[in-house]
Order: structure tokens, then sequence, then C-alpha cells
């Protein structure tokens, strides 16, 4: 395997007496979508951005790219690109003003016309930021994320707030990303959205990592129990049980009985169910 | 990265613009003021008329360090704003550097006040004319200057107000209390003995004995020491602002 994108080893941060983040070790690999994923609060914002060097750790090593994201930040900025969490812009800055002027600060950039239709913004162009709706502002930072065509993104709480619609034109967007080669670090607390969109992710809790895998392989290890809900007769049977097996026999037990079966229907746990049994609570918005 | 300091300069002018309560209050007021307060005054902006006992009230000098004062809380304004949406983090995100970011609005108020002068420069020769007799590009460089040292102070109190919503009041109870004690309306011998200590401290003080030099014609030469008190007061405005200053 070649090297990680991003390499952090037992990072700790504190603000006063508030400890942030207390101990994180992960690692991203090329062209992956990496995600950290837990409640408000749990640190997640605080380690992205010791990731991306705007904030210095108290301990630990954190390695992006090769470079130091402290030492190196300067080379480093060229080569990354970030969406902060409720970030805003000029109330009155036109986006292709914006664009213009974030194409303005790195050397190599692309065509920000192009980029702007790709993000389905070529409409907006002349609309001040505050005219956007969440969506569109949402787009807006995604394309002066991508301008300088960085090799990692980091995407901070990128749905948050959005409507069902523009969530979903935003996870179309950010798997068309990591098509595209470039590797997606991003934070969220909604488990769907980490499930459907990350190839890999690492639950965070008090500012620990107490998971890390793939959402199937987490949802194997750790809540392997499914269950199979069936109603003949005018009623409703659930069986559960485990294993690859486990609907191929109800199937065929159902089969050999000779029922009549009404409806059928399966229902596997979710990343969701993972949270709630490592952390014994739910995610809370 | 220059380029991106005339673009980030570039847009923030165009922001500014299209704003137009901000466009009034620092292009429009001072006119106002300037014009108004000529006429009640007499018709010599530059001090025919005294306010009591004291030394006349040069109407000119007060329009234009309400320009100054009004680029000042425009900027304590706008950077606490900035901060508050994250606005300056995200700039800070990219290859621009720390000094580029705050030196963008720097210029723009700079900018403004050049055009504010500019402004009153043509309200004077309208209204009152042949009053203005002094050398404007002395003046408006003397103003800059004092507009420079003023921001500085500005960038101050911008890192330690909380949050936007006090940045306005917190900059007019620190600005316009040392227009009062500046010796523009009240020359500086009249005050108490402690005033006038904390006076000579404050950088509108030097702004008006330098500003009221250049209009009677003494020059820079005779206020050098002003000059020098507005530089040394931006050295260690600037120095604690970098130390001070929050990013969010």
């Amino acid at each position: 395997m070649t090297a990680p994108v991003i390499e952090v080893a037992n990072l700790r941060k504190r603000y006063g007496s508030t400890v942030a983040v207390d101990d994180v070790s992960l690692e991203v690999h090329p062209g992956e979508i990496f995600g950290l994923i837990g409640p408000n609060g749990a640190g997640k914002t605080t380690t992205m951005e010791c990731i991306q060097g705007l904030r210095k750790p108290d301990h630990g090593t954190i390695s992006v790219l090769g470079l130091d994201p402290q030492r190196d930040a300067t080379a480093l900025r060229q080569r990354i690109g970030v969406q902060h969490q409720e970030a805003h812009l000029q109330k009155r800055i036109k986006v292709w003003e914006a664009v213009d002027l974030w194409s303005a600060l790195y050397s190599r950039v692309v065509d920000p016309d192009a980029l702007l239709t790709r993000l389905g913004l070529e409409s907006k162009r002349n609309a001040w930021f505050m005219t956007l709706s969440g969506g569109q502002k949402q787009r807006l930072f995604i394309a002066l994320a991508l301008i300088h065509e960085p090799e990692v993104v980091f995407l901070d709480e990128l749905t948050t707030g959005l409507d069902p619609q523009a969530r979903r034109a935003i996870w179309t967007l950010i798997a068309d990303i990591r098509a595209r080669g470039t590797t997606v670090f991003l934070t969220t607390h909604l488990m769907e959205e980490a499930e459907r969109l990350c190839d890999r992710v690492a639950i965070i809790e008090h500012g620990r990592v107490i998971e890390m895998g793939t959402p199937a392989d987490l949802v194997r290890t750790h809540c392997p129990e499914q269950s199979v809900i069936y109603t003949s007769d005018g009623s409703t049977h659930t069986l559960r049980g485990e294993g690859d097996d486990f609907v191929t026999n109800v199937i065929n037990d159902i089969a050999r009985s000779g029922v009549r079966v009404r409806g059928f229907r399966t229902e596997s746990p979710t990343l969701e169910d993972v949270f709630l049994k490592l952390t014994g609570h739910g995610i809370r918005d | 990265m220059l380029n991106g300091l005339w673009k980030l300069t570039w847009v923030e002018t165009k922001v500014f613009l299209r704003e137009p309560m901000g466009v009034i209050g620092t292009l429009g007021i001072p006119v106002v003021i300037f014009v108004i307060g000529g006429r009640l005054l007499g018709t010599n902006p530059a001090g025919a008329a005294a306010v009591g006992e004291a030394a006349p009230l040069n109407m000119a000098i007060l329009a234009s360090l309400i320009i100054a004062v009004g680029a000042v809380l425009s900027l304590v304004s706008i950077i606490s704003i900035y901060r508050e949406g994250g606005i300056l983090k995200r700039l800070r995100a990219t290859p621009l550097s720390p000094l580029t970011i705050l030196g963008a609005h720097v210029l723009v108020k700079l900018l403004f006040t050049v055009a504010g002068m500019g402004l009153l420069v043509l309200a004077g020769r309208r209204f009152f004319p042949g009053a203005m007799q002094v050398n404007l590009f002395s003046f408006t460089a003397a103003l800059l200057l004092s507009t420079l040292s003023i921001l500085s102070l500005g960038f101050v109190l911008a890192s330690i107000v909380p949050t936007a919503r006090f940045a306005q009041p917190l900059g007019a109870a620190v600005l316009y209390p040392m227009l009062s004690v500046s010796g523009l309306f009240v020359p500086l011998e009249q005050l108490p003995a402690a005033v006038r200590f904390v006076a000579h401290g404050l950088p509108m003080t030097h702004a008006v004995a330098l500003m009221q030099g250049i209009w009677d014609g003494s020059g820079w030469s005779a206020h050098w020491a002003n000059a020098a008190a507005l530089v040394v007061i931006f050295g260690v405005c600037s120095g604690l602002a970098t130390r001070v200053f929050r990013w969010e």
C-alpha cells in the first residue's frame, strides 16, 4: 500500500482547562473518503484544524503529504483545500469575484468558469454571497476549496443545516471529487452521510478515537444481528440472527413450511446502531 | 503575494461601495458637517468664529478628523464582523499572509480617506471660495499619517472587542472622547494637567497639532515631534495588535 496522505499520532489539544482533543491517532490513505464522525463537541473540528495547520497541537505528530502543517504551512496550503463549518464570505462579494480572488492566491488553478459549471453555480456568477441559498453557499465553498486542484480536500460539517435535496446534491459532488483522484477528509455528525460516502470512518468521542474502519466492517463487528420480518396469516413475525447464511436459512425454512407470506423484509443495523452501542447514547444534533 | 494584496484590496473596495450606509457615513457625513458647521461659524471654515473664549474651531480639520474616525470605526466593525463570520479564518487558510489579509483593509480605509478629503476640497471650493488656502498635498499626507496611526489603535480595539455588536459602540466610546481632548475644541493649555497628560499619549492630539500646523503654514518641520509621535503610536499599537489579534 502507498504511504498515507495524512498521519496523525497521539494528537492532543486543549483550550485553557478544556481538553478538546485528548488522544487522536489516524491514517488517511490516498484517494479515499475518510470520515471523522462523532457528536458536536467531540473534537472533530479541532482535530481537522490541527491537521490543516490552523491550530498548533499541544502534543503529538501530524504529517500531511509528508509535510509538517506547522513548519511547512505555506507549502501545504498550496496543496490542500479547505471548507470550514458555518463559514461565511463578505456579504456583498459576488460569486465570480470570490472565485477570481481565490484563483489569484494559488500558483496553479483550474478554469474558474468550468468549476462553477461543474458545481451548478454558473447562473449565480453575479449574485452576492448573501443572496445564495444554504446549498449554493456550500457549493461555492467547495469551489473555493477545489480551485487549485488540491491533493487533499477537507470538508467540515458540509451538509449541516441543508435540506435533503441539497444534501444529496452535495453527496454526489463529493463522490465526484474522489472519482477525480482527490483524497477527501470530512467530518460529520450524520451517520447516514458517513455510511453513504465514506470508505473509512473514525468514531471520535470526548477527544478520543474509539473505533476506526470501513462502515461495513464496523457494523459486522459490533452489530452483527439482522432481523427478518415477515407477515403471514395476518400476523407479523420477527426473527433475529447473525451470520452470512441467516437470511437464506430463514427463506428456506419459510419455503419449506409452506405458509403463505404476504410481506417480507430484512433489517440490517447501521452505523448509527454501532455508534449507539459503542457510546451508550445516540448522536446529538 | 502582491497580486493577492491588490485583488483583495480591490474586492474589499467594491464590497464596501455596495453598502450604501457605510459609504454615506464615511464619505457623506464629514462633508455635511464641514459645510453646515462652516456656515454656522461664518463663511470661513478655517475658523473665523470663536467657540466661547477658546481658539477658533477649524471646521476643515474637524471634518478631516471625522473622516479618520469614520475609517477607524468602519475598520473595527468590519474586522469583528469578518471574525465572527469566519471570513478571517477562511482567508487565513489560503496562502495569503496574515499581514496581507489585514493590510488590504488598511489600504481600503486609506483610499476612502483620500476620497473623503477630495470631497471636502470640492465642497470647500464650492461653499467657501478662497478660504481653503492650504497645501492640500501636505495636508492630505498629514491626514493619512494620522489615519494610519489611529487605524493601528483600531486594530487593538478590534482585537479586544468580544463580538461584532460591540464593535461600533466600543470604537465610538474610545475615539470620540479622544477627539474632545485633542486640542481641537479647547486648547490643550486650558485642559486640566491630568487630562493634558493623557491627551499627549493619544494619536488624535498629535493629529490635530500636526494638521493645525500645516493649515496655518508652519509646516512639517515645526511639527516633526507630532509626526514622530504618530509614527511611534503606530509602531506600538501595531506591535500590540500582532500579539493580541484574534482571527476567530
